[in-house]
């Protein structure tokens, strides 16, 4: 009870809002860094895996690098890199790390969207006489786009959890506020900066979760 | 005169030292050993909590819903957040990261072992059936079994996202070779962090080729159709998984 008064009063406090280290800043540098990384793998990921996709090669490659992915620590990443020349360069570290993880899951989802295109319609297709850039603009990539789409929600939800540990090796966004308790050694602004990361992260699926809920109809698709 | 300093590469801080391999041999092989019992023990309490709600799930259609949304709002959060978010509840200690991960596990463990427990055909739980199975004893011998590859995908997800995710917990102080990384980064030293990051590496893909292993020894039946069965499998529970992106 006592904390979660404590925590309470933290998030109330306007000194804890403004400023530097205050959340709106963090917030802000959070968005950024989210946004711009996930902006940067897509141009990187898609026109690749839509290629691939295409062609119908480099299925083993998508799910691999998927799997290797998830056994590389994001943290070891983040400290490799600061080690290295790279490191001195301000956030260039975190923007590597988080647009090295963002990839895979782009890559994969609109690689399998373009895959399970019915291949009776892309026979069809080719029946009309249309060529392969009209197949994959008019055809294939309309239909994958619900996976695609997936793939970009994913990522996104991914690098906002990645911008916060990017706070460990002193980078910024709102994980900074989780670490900068520890330093303080105050349970209450941990947990409070918790709460923020966690609730962000919510809120960035559920935005989400509603923009597909109430795209047009050939962007719907569960996610699969 | 005094002694020239060490020419080694230590004193170098080169990536890859052999001295480091020597020296600290036993502060590795501690952090191994934490990280190896974070990981098995989360992953194990993951599973004890994730087979009675996959079955529940299964029992009760209703609660479907409920327990793949919490488990999956479970795992949108970040574990920096995680970790921190227990922290009133267990202080600093090692249970606190096991428990974060095992609620990350979950997330993984039900929808793979509900995936399988559903791709149960029903031609064998009605042959069980007309054999006079009960339902504990057609659900131990019949569809448990039938439902292990497919359970399996998970629970080797699962365990190398732990090994991974393990590292955050350098945080509150439990993190296995995070420690080191965490001590390493702030002690710029390079040999160290390269050499925590490459075991932990090697840690998740020995986990993985274990389970594999195990996941065999589960079920020889799939021996003699594994092609057949592979072709299957390889769009199932994979491309579950798939969707739900990895941990960080």
């Amino acid at each position: 009870m006592n904390t979660v008064s404590a925590v309470w009063s933290w998030l109330t406090t306007a000194a804890n809002w403004s400023g530097e280290n205050g959340v709106w800043h963090r917030l802000e540098q959070h968005l950024v860094l989210t946004f711009s990384c996930l902006v940067i793998s897509a141009l990187i990921a898609l026109p690749v895996a839509l290629t691939l996709g295409h062609l119908g090669r480099g299925g083993a490659l998508a799910v691999n690098l998927a799997n290797i992915g998830r056994a590389v620590p994001t943290f070891a990443v983040l400290v490799l890199l600061l080690l290295t020349p790279i490191g001195r360069h301000g956030q260039w570290p975190t923007i590597i790390a988080l647009v090295l993880f963002a990839i895979p899951p782009l890559l994969t989802n609109a690689y399998v969207g373009m895959r399970e295109v019915d291949q009776n319609v892309v026979r069809a297709a080719r029946g009309m006489g249309m060529t392969g850039t009209q197949l994959v603009w008019r055809v294939e990539v309309p239909l994958a786009a619900p996976l695609v789409l997936t793939g970009i929600r994913i990522a996104a939800v991914q690098l906002v959890a990645t911008a916060t540990l990017a706070a460990l090796v002193g980078g910024g966004g709102l994980g900074r506020i989780i670490t900068a308790g520890f330093n303080l050694a105050s349970t209450p602004q941990v947990v409070a900066g918790a709460v923020l990361v966690a609730v962000f992260a919510l809120l960035m699926e559920a935005a989400f979760e509603l923009a597909q809920r109430w795209a047009p109809g050939w962007a719907r698709g569960r996610a699969r | 005169m005094t002694a020239p300093p060490p020419d080694d590469c230590l004193a170098h801080n080169d990536w890859i030292c052999g001295d480091y391999l020597s020296t600290r041999r036993q502060i590795l092989l501690d952090a191994l050993l934490q990280h190896l019992q974070l990981t098995v023990f989360s992953v194990a309490l993951g599973l004890v909590i994730a087979v009675p709600l996959a079955l529940l799930a299964r029992r009760r259609r209703w609660t479907v819903g409920p327990v793949l949304g919490i488990t999956t709002v479970l795992y949108t959060i970040p574990s920096l957040a995680m970790f921190s978010l227990l922290l009133p509840v267990y202080g600093l200690s090692a249970t606190l990261v096991v428990v974060g991960l095992a609620l990350y596990s979950l997330t993984l463990l039900v929808r793979n072992i509900l995936a399988g427990l559903d791709g149960v055909p029903a031609e064998a739980t009605e042959a069980a059936r007309g054999m006079g199975y009960g339902p504990m004893r057609q659900l131990l011998t019949v569809e448990l079994p039938l439902a292990v590859p497919a359970a399996m995908a998970g629970l080797r997800i699962a365990t190398v996202s732990a090994v991974a995710l393990t590292t955050v917990g350098a945080i509150v102080g439990y993190g296995g070779l995070g420690n080191l990384i965490y001590a390493g980064m702030n002690a710029f030293f390079k040999a160290q962090v390269l050499t925590a990051s490459v075991l932990c590496v090697v840690l998740a893909v020995v986990f993985d080729l274990l389970l594999l292993g195990v996941e065999r020894l589960l079920t020889p039946w799939r021996r003699a159709s594994r092609r057949a069965v592979r072709s299957r499998a390889a769009t199932g529970p994979k491309r579950l998984v798939a969707a739900l992106g990895r941990r960080t």
